[in-house]
């Protein structure tokens, strides 16, 4: 009962951790925008966090670089699963405007998978917020997925 | 007694950016910061050997995203400047409606994060309430919502029409009445006034010898901004700049709320003043020469230096931005005071990192 008490709360009241990863601050301010009164996805139940080990959701904004992979690696690998990524931004995606750069190795998906892909430069809240929505239904698949494995064990 | 390493960052809750600080402690009484940073580092200046100066705008709009139209607007005077040429006057007076909207809405964001900072969550959400409705001001006359494309070389590339001069007038009627509104508990309040005043003193000489800049030096009372140089349209325009003299955490966050009035006043002076003439002067030819332009970002004084010997790409961008300046006073200011009012202190520099290492 408590197992299916958790896995309705992740759902319903997912929290998010927020990486910036080489960003220009667009997106991630974006990002906080978000959880705002004129956006407000704490109405969802959607909570910001800082601490990875409390994250159902990793938003990854910018492109990353050789430093911070590292560290974004590090922070993926603390978060209990079943976990989502998003990556937000044309550099989240690709590397964007940056792609060229020496320092730049590329999109998120270079060093951890990425569920959903949210586009702009910066992307729009309203874009994130949808990224998120599209989240929750790909953390929910996971569950899931995850229960069966169990079960068939 | 034996020190205790405590290592503040690179994803830390207060910090919306990665940086890092090796703090060096014995109790709870910080003897030593080192700062580390890199995280953020793209190498941005050195895409200019591969993009020419008019792809060079869309770079440098994008070394920060929360000031990117003043940087767009200093890199392109800078190029101006090599050419020879003058923007023509409407477009001097638009770059500085749009660079006082984003001082505002710089600042506005700074004083929500700075609430956040020692836990006064609904002023955070006041302040971002209200700094919403300049984001629909920017993407009503740029299009876009923080990374506006408005400045080109030569001059501007969007007009305001007179309705919307009108309307955004009216919206930074609104922000003034709101912001004034928030004044007291921003200013007199017991709680804030406890975690902000005297804590992180810079002295005035500390601050010019360590080279801060923007509203850490003019916390400190040293009236310099470099909107007195009168570039842009700033030197037909009625401008004193914003001093505190007490160097504190709380000196500190007086002038940018100060600062978001007067940025309220300068807009509507260059509206009231606004010239009729075209958007952008023609030029041909490539840029040959070099230049330095200087300009008051949010967060301090921005240089700006162009090398170009006439070929395809420009030689060499350099930027010096504010945060970058602001680190020394802040590792000079942080020994000695308590664990918990490092946030505080670290946020009432207002760190740009993205713009720091670039």
């Amino acid at each position: 009962m408590l197992d299916s008490f958790i896995k309705k709360s992740r759902i319903k009241s997912p929290w998010l951790l927020h990486f910036d990863c080489g960003s220009c601050n667009g997106c991630d301010i974006e990002t906080l925008a978000c959880l705002t009164p004129l956006y407000d996805v704490e109405r969802f139940g959607i909570i910001n966090v800082g601490n990875p080990k409390h994250a159902d959701i990793l938003l990854v904004t910018g492109c990353v670089n050789h430093r911070n992979k590292h560290v974004l690696k590090t922070i993926y690998d603390q978060m209990p699963e079943p976990k989502v990524v998003v990556a937000i931004g044309a550099c989240g995606l690709t590397g964007g405007v940056f792609r060229d750069a020496y320092n730049v190795v590329g999109g998120v998906d270079k060093v951890i998978p990425v569920d959903v892909y949210v586009p702009g430069c910066p992307g729009k809240p309203e874009a994130i917020i949808d990224g998120v929505v599209e989240a929750l239904g790909k953390l929910s698949e996971k569950q899931n997925a995850a229960a069966a494995a169990v079960a068939a064990e | 007694m034996p020190r205790t390493v405590v290592p503040f960052g690179p994803q830390h809750p207060v910090l919306p950016e990665p940086i890092h600080l090796t703090l060096h402690c014995e109790d709870e009484i910080i003897k030593e910061a080192v700062p580390a940073i890199g995280y953020v580092h793209r190498g941005l200046e050195k895409l200019a050997e591969i993009r020419d100066h008019n792809q060079m705008v869309q770079v440098v709009e994008r070394v920060c995203g929360i000031c990117s139209m003043i940087h767009a607007a200093a890199y392109c005077a800078a190029v101006e400047q090599i050419l020879g040429i003058k923007p023509p006057p409407r477009a001097e007076y638009l770059r500085v409606v749009w660079s006082e909207l984003h001082r505002m809405h710089s600042h506005l964001l700074w004083l929500g994060l700075y609430a956040d900072a020692f836990g006064f969550e609904s002023l955070f959400m006041h302040f971002w309430r209200i700094r919403e409705r300049i984001m629909d001001v920017m993407e009503a006359t740029a299009g876009n919502r923080v990374i506006i494309s408005v400045n080109v070389v030569g001059g501007v590339r969007r007009d305001l029409t007179p309705e919307q001069q009108k309307w955004v007038l009216s919206e930074v009627d609104w922000v003034e009445k709101e912001v004034a509104r928030l004044k007291d508990v921003m200013m007199n309040d017991y709680t804030v006034k406890k975690r902000t005043v005297g804590v992180g003193i810079l002295s005035k000489e500390q601050a010019l010898e360590l080279g801060a800049a923007g509203p850490m030096l003019r916390g400190s009372g040293v009236a310099q901004d470099m909107r007195m140089t009168g570039y842009h349209a700033y030197g037909e325009l009625g401008f004193e700049p914003v001093v505190e003299t007490d160097g504190d955490s709380y000196a500190r966050s007086n002038v940018r709320f100060r600062e978001v009035l007067a940025a309220v006043d300068l807009v509507r002076q260059a509206m009231a003043k606004l010239p009729d003439s075209e958007l952008a002067t023609a030029y041909k030819g490539r840029p040959k020469g070099e230049a330095v332009m200087r300009v008051e970002q949010p967060r301090g004084e921005l240089l700006y230096y162009v090398k170009s010997s006439g070929g395809k790409y420009l030689d060499r961008v350099r930027i010096r931005t504010p945060t970058f300046a602001n680190i020394p006073p802040l590792c000079a200011v942080l020994p000695g005071l308590e664990l918990a009012d490092i946030p505080v202190v670290v946020l009432s520099m207002d760190p740009c990192i993205s713009c720091t290492e670039r």
